[in-house]
């Protein structure tokens, strides 16, 4: 009998988990439309709707890395600050050195690689807490940028360098993009539901199937129609797609992946079971010093220069994405269209804010909020199920 | 006074319109020691809960009758006002406080606005004497072993004036003589008049110790019974509602070869290099044998087995032969891929990832086997984990449910999964039965000889002495990190192993 309900309740736990993803969805829109509305519309606009999706991207890129960190059990508290430095290294190779584009780019997320090969050394081989080392390394490298830069800006960059974070995907491009996109969506919804009646597990009809699939490809339709009313898909959005790809298949669908989750779900089972959790620790702040570097180059390259506080607060921003986007900072829970769609809410509050004419300091007090209830409204509805 | 303390009548629950209790009723007498026993998952907990209003009053249908007056309680601290208080299987003790600050923790003692810390120290000894345990009430908690942990959680208990005492599991965790002082203090409790509830699957204890004994199944009393007269086989009827003619299914077997041996091998406590915490251990295992490790708590068990796999960090001296060959093991990895599995014996701790699927579960050991390039073929995840889900019969609403869903048994059964898809030669089994009810472990016994037929060489470890002379071809007995001896199948008995395992010479 008790079997039963435990079974019963375990099955209500998992219905109510994907509805949970979808509240992140439906909370987001919620915001949008109030936007739309205090903005009389401009939020709308395809200007507006192309700036707050190159907002998102510096946020996302990072958010993409910290929530395999924090699925892992860690936190990384320095990725604002080596954001900071690896931009400011990018502008002095192109200012100063005058180095080309791509051995910057190259030179710089080697950096990014290096300042995560010393995170992840202190980390996963010397057991200090990922928390006091990362804090360190906050000051480290905010310090180093300092020295850098003596306080002036690094300016101006290349052309070529520039279009990283200001250029934009020719129309036709951009569609080709949508098609790629849209295949693999297609591709992806059907062959999940037919893998998961060849295993018996309960799937959804082929209507809703259908209309999912229907959905996704609209969306993505829109998307480049809208952004293609502007000047076309701006090149960070492209290499957030990209990243979030590619990591969402390494989250799920390889040991990689699979062994962070168990590190993050149960450390002493996960190396019990032969995961090598010290490689795999160490590997992950490599993966995160080299995408905050990406997200220093796109931060430099959209703004031209590199300053003394390029990348303050970067990091709360990360972790308050990867939180509202379900993650746990316990561990084990956690993904990546929920980090990004949590990055898309944070760029979306101070974009609409910005617009409203809301004084700065409002910004952090809302977003602040924010972040507190969402992460309520998530433990609120696993009691409920519970 | 009414000869009956508490009564609960009628007791329904459910959970989403599954009845979970039905129609339960439960009388206790005063000043008297009643077991309850039942599968898990028949309700015992729930039943429990609903005692201690986990559960509030209004949640379930019937009444709880204390002291001839009806009690409705809305939550724990209700409960414990009218005298009930409930001991965990988890002891919810602080271990960083001392065990006079865990005894009145939220319940101090004041002086002028402040914690009277020589009151709060003084009662502790007190009360710790009335119980003939004579403890340094200024020790930190972590400082004890369990069996004195849970002592003082019953101390507690009674700092809050509890006459209802219930007992749920507290000698999973135990070693026997720590069991023999616990079952030594609850006949003192009873002398002063406190009533015990006793929750347990360990059927000679409960013999022991209780007055009556209440047997509860899907949910529904089976009935109450005079202790005195009773035998675990009609128990175990009572349980599973059907008959259990044999409780071991051991059959003597053609050995094989030498797999595993250790020789001399010594390993040094990782906090303090010059103390051994293994001393000088020889032993071997053949194909397709069943040793068993038996030994009090502490006596360096689970650490050889754990230290074997290569998972303690102590150094290590002596000779590991696998198959033959010389071989040295310096993680769970390398223990893997050289054709050695550990069924752990804190199966939450160190055996599943409770919040991830079963099937992510089962295949956590063997990752490498099902993916290629670092990418897992999803395919023969699935196909390999239904194999070994219907194989060992776990009972799961699906592989994709999650595996704190599960009854004890069925997490049990999915570690099991986990290590039989490595394919290992050696398998260790560290108390592979723990918490696990009557019909589980006579599931898991017949999977451990099925393996042990088709040739995987078994080291179990067990604290359960029936088990251990049940189940193994030859049984070799630990005290403080030495062997001190070893006996065959037909030789043992619980008085030489005992014998033993307190440090005694084998005769």
């Amino acid at each position: 009998m008790m079997e039963l309900a435990k079974q019963k309740k375990s099955f209500f736990g998992n219905f109510k988990g994907n509805i949970r993803a979808y509240t992140m969805i439906i909370a987001l829109i919620s915001i949008w439309v109030i936007f739309g509305f205090t903005t009389e519309g401009i939020f709308f606009i395809p200007r507006n709707l192309s700036m707050l999706v190159r907002q998102t991207s510096i946020t996302a890129i990072l958010s993409i890395g910290m929530v395999f960190v924090i699925i892992s059990g860690n936190i990384d508290l320095s990725v604002g600050s080596i954001m900071g430095f690896c931009g400011g290294v990018a502008a002095c190779l192109q200012v100063w050195g005058e180095v080309d584009t791509v051995w910057a780019v190259l030179i710089t997320l080697a950096v990014g690689a290096a300042i995560g090969m010393w995170h992840g050394f202190w980390i996963a081989y010397r057991q200090v807490p990922a928390f006091i080392v990362t804090l360190g390394g906050y000051m480290i490298f905010r310090g180093m940028l300092l020295g850098l830069t003596k306080s002036v800006s690094i300016a101006p960059l290349q052309e070529s360098f520039i279009a990283i974070g200001q250029g934009y995907l020719p129309p036709i491009a951009g569609w080709g993009l949508a098609m790629i996109l849209g295949v693999m969506a297609i591709f992806m919804t059907f062959k999940g539901r037919a893998s998961k009646i060849k295993y018996g597990i309960e799937a959804p009809s082929m209507k809703v199937t259908i209309l999912k699939a229907a959905a996704i490809v609209a969306f993505v339709a829109v998307f480049t129609i809208i952004m293609n009313q502007y000047q076309g898909v701006p090149i960070p959005v492209v290499i957030v797609l990209v990243l979030a790809i590619l990591m969402t298949f390494i989250a799920g669908r390889t040991r990689y992946g699979r062994s962070i989750y168990a590190i993050g779900c149960n450390a002493e089972a996960a190396q019990l079971s032969g995961i090598k959790d010290k490689k795999i620790i160490f590997v992950m702040y490599i993966v995160m010093g080299m995408l905050a570097a990406l997200a220093g180059i796109v931060l430099t390259a959209r703004l031209n220069a590199a300053t003394a506080n390029a990348g303050m607060m970067a990091e709360m921003d990360a972790i308050a994405a990867c939180v509202i986007g379900g993650a746990s900072l316990m561990g084990g829970v956690g993904s990546i269209p929920g980090a990004v769609i949590g990055a898309l809410v944070m760029a979306s509050l101070d974009n609409g804010m910005s617009l409203m004419n809301t004084e700065n300091f409002w910004q952090y007090i809302v977003k602040g909020l924010i972040l507190i209830v969402a992460v309520w409204i998530d433990i609120a509805s696993k009691k409920k199920v519970q | 006074m009414s000869d009956n303390i508490l009564e609960m009548r009628d007791i329904t629950k459910s959970f989403s319109g599954i009845k979970a209790l039905s129609d339960v009723n439960f009388t206790i007498k005063r000043g008297e020691i009643h077991a309850l026993c039942g599968e898990n998952g028949a309700g015992k907990s729930t039943l429990m809960k609903v005692l201690s209003g986990v559960w509030p009053c209004g949640s379930y249908e019937g009444k709880i009758i204390l002291n001839e007056k009806e009690c409705e309680f809305h939550n724990v601290r209700e409960s414990e006002q009218a005298g009930i208080a409930i001991i965990y299987q988890e002891l919810a003790l602080v271990s960083e406080m001392d065990a006079g600050e865990n005894v009145f923790l939220n319940a101090w003692h004041m002086k002028n606005g402040l914690i009277d810390f020589p009151s709060v120290y003084y009662h502790t000894k007190q009360i710790c004497q009335e119980l003939k345990m004579n403890i340094d009430p200024t020790r930190k908690v972590r400082e004890f072993g369990v069996g004195i942990q849970q002592l003082i959680e019953i101390a507690k208990a009674l700092a809050k004036k509890a006459d209802i005492l219930v007992l749920d599991e507290p000698t999973a965790s135990l070693t026997e003589s720590e069991v023999d002082i616990l079952m030594e203090f609850l006949r003192g409790l009873k002398e002063k008049g406190v009533t015990c509830i006793y929750i347990s699957h360990k059927l000679d204890e409960v013999l022991n110790i209780s007055d009556n004994v209440t047997v509860l199944r899907d949910g529904k009393t089976v009935g109450t019974y005079q202790t005195a007269g009773l035998d675990e086989a009609f128990l175990i009827r009572q349980m599973v509602g059907r008959e259990l003619s044999d409780r071991f299914p051991y059959k003597t077997r053609e050995l094989g070869e030498t797999v595993f041996e250790v020789e001399n091998y010594n390993v040094m406590k990782e906090d303090d290099r010059d103390k051994k915490m293994l001393d000088d251990i020889s032993f071997s295992v053949r194909k397709g044998e069943i040793v068993g490790i038996s030994g009090l708590m502490g006596s360096g068990r689970t650490e050889l087995a754990l230290s074997l796999f290569g998972f303690l960090k102590g150094k290590k001296t002596g000779n590991v032969r696998l198959r033959g060959k010389e071989t040295h093991i310096d993680s769970p990895s390398d223990a893997i891929r050289k054709g050695l599995g550990m069924v752990s014996e804190d199966r939450k701790r160190l055996g599943l990832f409770l919040d991830q699927s079963v099937v992510k579960n089962i295949v956590a050991a063997s990752l490498p086997k099902i993916s290629r390039h670092g990418v897992i073929d999803e395919n023969e995840q699935i196909y390999l984990a239904k194999k070994y889900e219907e194989e060992l019969k776990i009972k799961t609403p699906s592989l994709q449910a999650d595996v704190k869903s599960l009854s004890g048994g069925n997490q049990q059964k999915v570690v099991l999964a986990k290590w039989l898809m490595t394919e290992p030669d050696v398998l260790f089994l560290d108390e592979p039965t723990r918490g696990i009810d009557v019909g589980a472990k006579y599931e898991i016994y017949n999977i451990m000889m099925d393996l042990a037929k088709r040739g995987v060489a078994i080291i179990m470890i067990s604290s359960e002495l029936p088990e251990v002379l049940g189940m193994s071809d030859r049984i070799i007995v630990m005290h403080e990190g030495k062997i001190t001896g070893e006996l065959s199948h037909d030789e043992a008995n619980q008085e030489k192993i005992m014998h033993l395992a307190t440090g005694g010479e084998k005769q």
